[in-house]
């Protein structure tokens, strides 16, 4: 929610360079800075940016990363494991190998890679712009995987029923069959993958963008806000990395716990 | 009165194989197996005929095959003239396959538990290009249920009602011939009944041809008007229903009358059948029944008995 609404609740705009006073900069929380006596809840950075403010605005970016890299993941992962699912033989051999291949590297480096490869080849110019929907394809790509396996198990299941060979018999096309009747059954736990997706790939697009090769210093996301923050996290000012910190473990979490009961109000039997 | 429904010389094998790699390595050959060997009959418009056998004796494939799901790897199903199996004169075998609908087994599985009542009965209709204002309401009348239904889901109905639905479906498509493959053997028997009732009154208002396979010989009597006993895939013996009951001639039928519990029996011994079905990979060689044949000789071990015609009764055995 405060990700939302972040523009009309953060005090300060973070990234609007003629708001920002240097002479803020490293002022801790709650106090009065000693130059020009304006406090910050929860302090500022090098460059005199409120943390606060930075923080709703880089959940804001790891949220739209997660949520659209989730999605992307979701669409192909359910196409390809209906696919494979339903038609099987020698398409569902070569969908399933490939998710298996994917599968022995971990998908953080199949990002990086993804990541790498675009990189070298958008020119330097828009490199900050296309910086983030570099990062939601590379996270996409890397966890379609279990989205594909999910699904493709649940269809092999529902393709068995008798309600499938009801549709046959009368004509329906396959592609009919696959998305009217059998995809609104497997997605029950698609959904419920996808919430232990969205935390997973918070935490992945963090990762990325610890490592520097995620979201640029100029649109910082929650993992950009806490690799400067570690930066300084020796010399006394700490609430530059903790607060980031604190709020990327509460995100993921309360995501979790999100899934959580979305799987257990989704499940028939538990109700 | 013509055949509606006419299958020559029907057969239907299963690649049961192991993978590639295992049969190179373990040098075996391909393995099938044979669910459908050899059927022939034929299906009077507006008559209702029983499939009946133990279970692997290949009368759910049969009716997969009549109805389209699966091909069959030899022989020809005709509905009304027009032979559906093979590939050519698609648009055809199209228009004729609308003419065929069937009603399953099971009717928690049958019915898509994610659409309305309303939309599963629409459905065949729909795709026939048929108009479906109203149309689910008043199938839903005619197999006795509310008109209210229709909006509701699958899993807020019992087994009878569902099955119930799964008839309004099929008869929603406008078919000529239903094939109901064991359509009670899921249901309580109070509800049986009553659902077989439903079958044949709508069987004699609307002029319908039934493919009836069951196990069980009391629905079957209440039902057939011909029947046709299946062992391992084959036919061994057809006839209508009242010579069937009065005189089986083949001595599996005999057999199967004699498993059969009776209400007068009750408390006495009964002769429980011999042996199981063989494997159908590998089927005795000669008649498919005679290791368990009370009337088996050397020549049953040779050669496979053709069908011949006595009286009403077409009948697959050496010594009838």
């Amino acid at each position: 929610m405060g990700a939302i609404f972040a523009p009309f609740l953060a005090p300060h705009d973070p990234f609007n360079p003629a708001t920002l006073n240097l002479m803020n900069g490293f002022t801790g929380p709650m106090t009065p800075n000693q130059f020009t006596q304006d406090v910050f809840v929860l302090g500022t950075d090098d460059q005199g940016r409120d943390v606060l403010s930075t923080i709703l605005f880089g959940m804001r970016i790891s949220l739209f990363v997660g949520f659209s890299a989730v999605f992307l993941a979701m669409i192909l992962g359910v196409i390809l494991g209906l696919l494979a699912g339903y038609i099987g033989g020698w398409l569902d051999s070569v969908i399933m190998r490939v998710a298996d291949v994917q599968l022995t590297f971990p998908s953080i480096l199949v990002a990086m890679l993804i990541f790498g490869i675009a990189k070298g080849v958008t020119p330097a110019e828009f490199r900050d712009q296309v910086a983030i929907w570099v990062l939601i394809l590379a996270i996409g790509l890397s966890d379609w995987v279990q989205f594909a396996r999910v699904v493709r198990g649940a269809t092999l299941v529902e393709r068995q029923k008798e309600y499938v060979q009801a549709a046959q018999l009368i004509g329906r096309a396959n592609i009919a069959v696959m998305l009217k009747h059998i995809l609104p059954n497997v997605l029950n736990p698609v959904l419920v993958i996808a919430t232990i997706s969205l935390a997973l790939a918070i935490i992945a697009e963090a990762t990325l963008s610890f490592l520097g090769v995620g979201a640029p210093p100029t649109k910082p996301s929650l993992g950009t806000l806490i690799r400067i923050g570690q930066e300084y996290m020796f010399s006394g000012e700490w609430w530059i990395l903790f607060f980031p910190a604190i709020t990327l473990l509460a995100l993921a979490l309360s995501i979790n716990l999100l899934g959580d009961w979305l799987r257990d109000a989704l499940n028939p039997r538990l109700r | 009165m013509s055949a509606i429904v006419r299958a020559k010389a029907l057969r239907r094998l299963f690649d049961v194989s192991k993978p590639w790699l295992n049969r190179v390595v373990e040098r075996e050959p391909k393995a099938f197996l044979t669910a459908v060997a050899d059927v022939d009959f034929e299906i009077e418009e507006g008559s209702v005929y029983a499939l009946v056998g133990e279970s692997g004796s290949g009368k759910s494939t049969i009716g997969k095959m009549v109805v389209g799901l699966t091909g069959p790897t030899d022989g020809t199903i005709e509905i009304d003239g027009i032979v559906i199996t093979g590939n050519d004169q698609k648009a055809k075998i199209a228009e004729a396959r609308t003419k065929l609908q069937m009603i399953f087994q099971d009717p928690y599985a049958s019915l898509n538990p994610r659409w309305k009542v309303r939309d599963i009965i629409a459905e065949p209709a729909k795709l026939r290009g048929l108009e479906i204002k109203g149309l689910p309401e008043r199938l839903l009348q005619k197999v006795g249920l509310s008109p209210e239904d229709a909006d509701k889901y699958p899993h807020e109905f019992s087994g009878g009602q569902r099955q119930r639905i799964c008839i309004a479906r099929a008869l929603s498509s406008e078919p000529k011939v239903i094939v109901c493959d064991e359509p009670t053997s899921a249901l309580d028997v109070s509800v049986q009944s009553q659902v077989l009732n439903l079958m044949s009154d709508l069987q004699e208002q609307l002029g319908l041809t039934y493919l009836f396979i069951s196990h069980d010989l009391t629905v079957v009597e209440h039902m057939a008007d011909k029947i046709g006993v299946l062992y391992l895939g084959a036919l061994v013996e057809e006839a209508p229903k009242e010579t069937l009951f009065a005189s089986p001639l083949h001595p599996y039928t005999r057999m199967l009358f004699d498993a059969a519990p009776k209400l007068d029996a009750f408390g006495r011994e009964v002769d429980v059948p011999k042996g199981e079905i063989p494997d159908p990979i590998n089927p005795p060689a000669g008649c498919s029944f005679h290791p368990r044949c009370p009337l088996a000789t050397s020549k049953c071990k040779k050669t496979r008995p053709q069908m011949r015609l006595i009286g009403n009764t077409r009948v697959a055995c050496h010594h009838v």
